[in-house]
């Protein structure tokens, strides 16, 4: 069972319905004790990182961090990517989950911000396409590189070790983030049609 | 690269796609969730549904047909007319909706905007202005392009986005439904104003068309109804059109 937690962040519903038509048996929830007994996690959201404050009033912080340990399959969506660095300068004062060394900033002066639309996924290393970071991503296995995955943010998260592939907006930012079996992505997968069910499709097959 | 936006509007009233000129001769275009799963197939970005009548006894229809069409389309999904209050938008949401446009209501109490964005963020809240050339400027008109309301589009523009809209889906009511191409200089001024993305509305007759509101309206997405309706303009073909001419689209999808 997926429990997808449900924090107040943003519209649930969307990625319930993914998950849904995927076959998945998925929960929605606010409750601790029901995200601790679940095989996988969908860390989702969308808007303002302070958001993710509800995560510490709540326990849910602890129960996450737990079964990110534990080597539970864990997939951030949008802010709930986020989440896994250190922090945001959107709300400089709550911490994240600290498991990703770095932190997520605005986009530069030179373009518009929110970065709202479908963008390609890249290669970490603009310089080689089909580059070897590519290829070892699980998630992506079934995804072509510049395929397009919707996004809508005002901040982005750098490329740090864990990332697997990058999208560009002003600059290169984190587009998918791995390391062992927690996972996420900055885009909207539930939004992102064939290519977004295909990534979903692959973390419901990550094996537990 | 970020790519630009190509978003298929159906009009819907009392359950059903419609389509006229001008408002006139509503010809029977389909089922919503058919109509939205077709354009999705072929290629649309996005998908916005309008609630043409949105009177209240017409609502329960309107969230069963979001419903209906959300269930199986996996791309952004917009429904607006008829939302006044932050109750009405929650029930939108509930029913599917990734994005709610806001118009009339917007315009009568902004505060609204901040409101929606509060509660949902900021992303799914359009702000929805129809616009009309008057005496050199642009005046925003409401209830459907019915009463004007002498305020600016550029300066209700700047001040949707500061209270919190997410886009700007800007409907030029001098090309709306006449095929003869957008507002490139309306699309322009409100675009270069603003910071968030604004979607150009009313006009879209051909590639050409489309090709000259990114270029020279720089508008961030585009949105078509009726060349869409009867396959007069296929959007595989339109972004095929597009991508010769150097325009960043999706495709192939």
């Amino acid at each position: 069972m997926i429990a997808i937690v449900d924090y107040g962040a943003g519209n649930l519903n969307s990625v319930k319905k993914a998950f849904d038509y995927l076959g998945a048996e998925v929960v929605v929830t606010t409750h601790p004790e029901t995200v601790a007994k679940a095989d996988k996690i969908v860390l989702p959201g969308v808007g303002h990182f302070s958001a993710l404050g509800v995560l510490d009033q709540t326990g849910l912080r602890e129960v996450l961090l737990q079964g990110a340990r534990a080597g539970k399959p864990f997939l951030g969506i949008c802010l709930g990517m986020q989440w896994l660095f250190d922090g945001s300068d959107e709300a400089p004062q709550l911490e994240g989950a600290g498991i990703l060394a770095g932190r997520c900033q605005p986009f530069p002066s030179s373009v518009k911000s929110p970065h709202v639309g479908w963008n390609s996924l890249l290669p970490k290393e603009s310089s080689v396409r089909e580059a070897s970071d590519w290829k070892s991503s699980r998630l992506l296995r079934n995804v072509a590189a510049d395929s397009f995955v919707y996004y809508t943010h005002s901040f982005q998260a750098p490329v740090v070790d864990a990332t697997t592939a990058a999208s560009e907006y002003g600059a290169r930012f984190s587009a998918v983030v791995e390391q062992e079996n927690i996972f996420g992505v900055q885009f909207h997968p539930e939004k992102s049609w064939t290519v977004g069910l295909l990534i979903l499709k692959t973390f419901c097959e990550v094996e537990c | 690269m970020l790519t630009k936006r190509i978003i298929a509007c159906l009009d819907v009233d009392d359950g059903r796609v419609v389509k006229g000129v001008q408002f006139l001769n509503l010809r029977d275009a389909g089922d919503p969730a058919d109509c939205a799963a077709a354009h999705a197939r072929d290629g649309a970005d996005e998908i916005v549904l309008l609630d043409i009548t949105a009177t209240s006894d017409k609502r329960r229809t309107m969230l069963d047909v979001v419903g209906r069409t959300a269930r199986g389309l996996f791309i952004p999904f917009t429904v607006g007319g008829g939302i006044r209050e932050l109750s009405d938008a929650g029930d939108v949401f509930e029913a599917g909706a990734d994005k709610i446009a806001i118009n009339s209501a917007a315009v009568k109490d902004p505060a609204l905007i901040g409101k929606i964005a509060a509660r949902f963020g900021s992303q799914a809240v359009v702000v929805a202005i129809d616009a009309r050339r008057m005496n050199g400027s642009f005046e925003v008109f409401v209830a459907g392009g019915r009463i004007p309301t002498g305020r600016d589009a550029l300066q209700w523009a700047r001040q949707a986005a500061d209270c919190g809209a997410g886009e700007i889906l800007l409907t030029s009511m001098d090309r709306d439904g006449t095929q003869a191409g957008f507002d490139c200089e309306l699309v322009q001024i409100v675009a270069d104003a603003v910071s968030i993305p604004v979607i150009a509305s009313g006009g879209a007759g051909s590639a050409q068309d489309f090709i000259d509101v990114f270029r020279n309206g720089r508008a961030d997405a585009a949105l078509a109804a009726s060349i869409f309706h009867f396959g007069i303009e296929n959007i595989g073909q339109l972004k095929r059109e597009l991508s010769a001419a150097s325009i960043p689209v999706r495709w192939p999808c």
